[in-house]
């Protein structure tokens, strides 16, 4: 971030990193809706709407890494106290909503092709939709304003309570939902068989989700870092023009104090 | 003799807005300091960052031997502060708000709340009325009486003659001047009451726009050791 | 630092005492809220007898927040929390003061909606040792849980709104747990087992949230500071 940045990316939080990496997401992202798409064969029972697990599942993953991230940075910034980490922190929250919903938005359709309805009770949908929430807390728990340090502080508590927050939640969740072993059938992601070239594709779905993720991430951390900039330029000029106030309305001639 | 406070382009910041701007000023023991300025120009906030209450962000700050830019939790309990709230829970009796803030505070259980209320003379029979039953000067006085009770070696003050009546002055004032003279406690007050407050103080710094104006003597006085006062309030329980 | 906690514990005690929030604000909410239940459901005894410990969980949850709320304002009124902050005061002491004064309270509210289940929805108790044990360490869990958030969110502006947005997740361990522990003890357990599993879940959360609070509430008192 300290390298000059080239013309064509002035103004912008691209640079050629994340041109690369983009380029790269794109092309993954057309081979897995390739592969997804058409040249994977029909599920048993399911035909062609397991598809959706190809984005479904790694999109839960990754909610997964966001939050993980998300805590091992605000660990990061309790202990090193720079703004790095707390932007990262940030970030990985913020793509973490993005991730949570849409796990949750494709778990429902997925439901619906299925089950016949939107919403089930099971494990895992529950689950995601608290963790959605917990996310949306994080968030909006951050956009309180405060002096950076406090906002920082605050959010790192609450990203590291999330620690000890998502396993117990996790975990009773799950417990409560095994108590209820439904008489009837379906269970989506468990009962679709992966063989050689779904597996394929799902596992290059998760990479190239990831990648997606590194993106999402440079680009939202610099965002965050201009924002930062723009906060703490504001202070200069903010002081800059206190003080000039403060000269302004003593009159010329009648001693002015020492000033600072 | 090394300055209890001691500020050299101190800038706080409050939300966005840098309600101190720079400030720089020396304030030695038994010294008695009124801070002036009009409206908004950062006096209650000078009070509170030497309390340790808000951060300092740029410049230096030593207060007590104590360096806030690095660490002001410590500060905390060494100063006596008086802010614009009561500090009262108004549905507690007098003698109880008394009675828990001392203990808070790490006073030990012989200091009375009866000679607290005492120093304000605060009537006796007061200490069973809740606190929201009594008028603004009164709960001034019990303010001011649990924050000299402190034992601290530096009172910052934020219009502590604010809803006070005559005899609620003078007390406050001789309390003060006793503080200052016989104790070595060093004062520093903002007040809007000029003459009287001048009367009471030793000097006058001006704070305008977050900076300081016209703020004469010892601006030249070194940066006093860090850790070289012993904490003088002692936390029991 | 215990003599500390016992005394923030009885200060909030003692506050609670005198302005009586929780025994004549709160509590006459949570009676509504019963009958609430109760027209909603259409007063149908048999479904009402059933989802008895649902409902009762859920109203302990809306009533804490309440009660979590008046907890942080009430230092918030007083411009108290500068004060604390001054006392030196271990912020822990705080925390655990301030979490078991909450639970007292929330232990005789939860005492009163217990007579409230039995008087409206007919509800009979057959584990009362359950119900103790479970209804206390909910309630630890849930008094942890809470005064670590009320003090995330008592600075801030909408403590209001951001406040049951964090706590409400985070509480849901208890929720079931605890629903599952009591349809044990009131014999409306659809289940095997007898409900006596789901304590050491709750145990747990008690645990790990006083825990947590400890630590945390230090600098979770540094909010933003008012002008």
């Amino acid at each position: 971030m300290n390298s000059p940045v080239p013309e064509k990316f002035a103004g912008t939080s691209a640079s050629r990193s994340t041109q690369v990496l983009g380029a790269v997401a794109i092309v993954g992202l057309a081979l897995v809706t390739f592969l997804g798409l058409a040249a994977t064969g029909e599920d048993q029972d399911q035909k062609n709407y397991y598809r959706i697990m190809y984005v479904h599942v790694p999109s839960a993953w990754l909610a997964y890494t966001c939050f993980g991230i998300c805590a091992l940075a605000s660990a990061m910034y309790l202990y090193k106290k720079t703004q790095w980490w707390d932007l990262v922190a940030g970030a990985s929250a913020e793509i973490g909503v993005l991730f949570t919903g849409l796990a949750l938005a494709t778990g429902m359709l997925w439901g619906k092709v299925t089950w016949g309805a939107y919403w089930r009770w099971d494990a895992r949908l529950t689950f995601t939709a608290l963790m959605f929430v917990m996310f949306l807390g994080y968030v909006t728990m951050r956009r309180m304003p405060a002096p950076f340090e406090v906002r920082a502080k605050r959010a790192a508590i609450t990203g590291l309570i999330g620690v000890v927050n998502v396993p117990i939640v996790h975990f009773s969740v799950n417990w409560w939902r095994t108590l209820h072993q439904q008489a009837t059938v379906l269970r989506p992601d468990t009962d679709v068989k992966i063989d050689g070239l779904m597996l394929f594709t799902l596992l290059l779905s998760f990479a190239v989700f990831h990648v997606l993720y590194v993106w999402l991430m440079i680009h939202r951390f610099r965002l965050g870092y201009l924002e930062d900039q723009v906060e703490s330029h504001g202070l200069e000029r903010a002081i800059a023009e206190r003080q000039a106030e403060a000269r302004g309305p003593v009159p010329v001639g009648a001693g002015q104090g020492s000033g600072q | 003799m090394a300055p209890v406070v001691w500020l050299r382009s101190a800038v706080s910041v409050l939300g966005r807005f840098p309600a101190l701007a720079g400030v720089t000023l020396d304030a030695s023991p038994g010294e008695i300091v009124l801070v002036q300025g009009p409206n908004g120009a950062g006096k209650s906030t000078l009070l509170r960052a030497c309390a340790g209450l808000v951060p300092v962000v740029r410049g230096e700050a030593i207060v007590l031997g104590i360096d806030l830019v690095a660490d002001r939790l410590p500060v905390r309990r060494e100063v006596a502060y008086v802010g614009h709230a009561s500090g009262l829970y108004d549905e507690m009796t007098v003698a109880d708000n008394v009675t828990f803030w001392s203990r808070a505070a790490g006073l030990s259980r012989d200091i009375s709340a009866a000679s607290v209320m005492a120093s304000m003379a605060i009537a006796a029979r007061l200490a069973d009325v809740p606190v929201g039953k009594l008028s603004a000067g009164q709960k001034r006085r019990v303010s001011l009486a649990l924050a000299m009770s402190r034992g601290s070696m530096l009172w910052l003050l934020d219009e502590p003659h604010a809803g006070l009546d005559a005899d609620g002055r003078d007390l406050f004032d001789a309390a003060v001047r006793h503080a200052a003279r016989e104790l070595g406690v060093c004062v520093m007050l903002a007040s809007h009451e000029l003459e009287r407050a001048e009367s009471l103080a030793d000097r006058t710094i001006t704070l305008v726009g977050g900076t300081v104006h016209a703020a004469p003597a010892a601006e030249n006085a070194p940066a006093p050791q860090v850790g070289a006062v012993e904490p003088q309030v002692t936390h029991v329980g | 630092m215990w003599g500390d906690a016992a005394l923030v514990a009885a200060k909030d005690l003692r506050l609670e005492l005198r302005s009586r929030v929780v025994t004549n604000q709160i509590a006459p909410v949570a009676v509504v809220v019963l009958m609430l239940f109760g027209f909603g459901l259409d007063a149908d005894v048999g479904v009402l007898q059933k989802v008895t410990p649902g409902l009762y969980w859920v109203t302990v949850l809306l009533m804490a927040l309440l009660a979590i709320g008046r907890s942080v304002d009430a230092e918030a009124t007083a411009g108290a929390r500068d004060m604390l902050r001054l006392s030196g005061l271990d912020p822990a002491a705080i925390f655990l003061g301030k979490a078991a004064a909450l639970v007292a309270q929330l232990l005789v509210l939860e005492a009163m909606l217990l007579m409230g289940v039995s008087l409206f929805f007919h509800a009979t108790i057959k584990g009362y040792v359950l119900v103790f044990v479970a209804g206390l360490l909910g309630t630890v869990g849930l008094a942890s849980i809470g005064t670590l958030y009320g003090a995330l969110t008592g600075g801030t502006d909408s403590k209001q709104t951001l406040l049951p947005l964090l706590f409400l997740p985070a509480v849901a361990p208890v929720l079931l747990g605890a629903v599952r522990a009591f349809e044990g003890a009131f014999g409306t357990n659809p289940h095997p087992d007898d409900g006596w599993p789901w304590v050491r879940l709750l145990g747990v959360v008690a645990i790990v949230y006083t825990a947590v609070g400890t630590l945390a509430y230090g600098p979770l008192l540094e909010g933003s500071d008012p002008a």
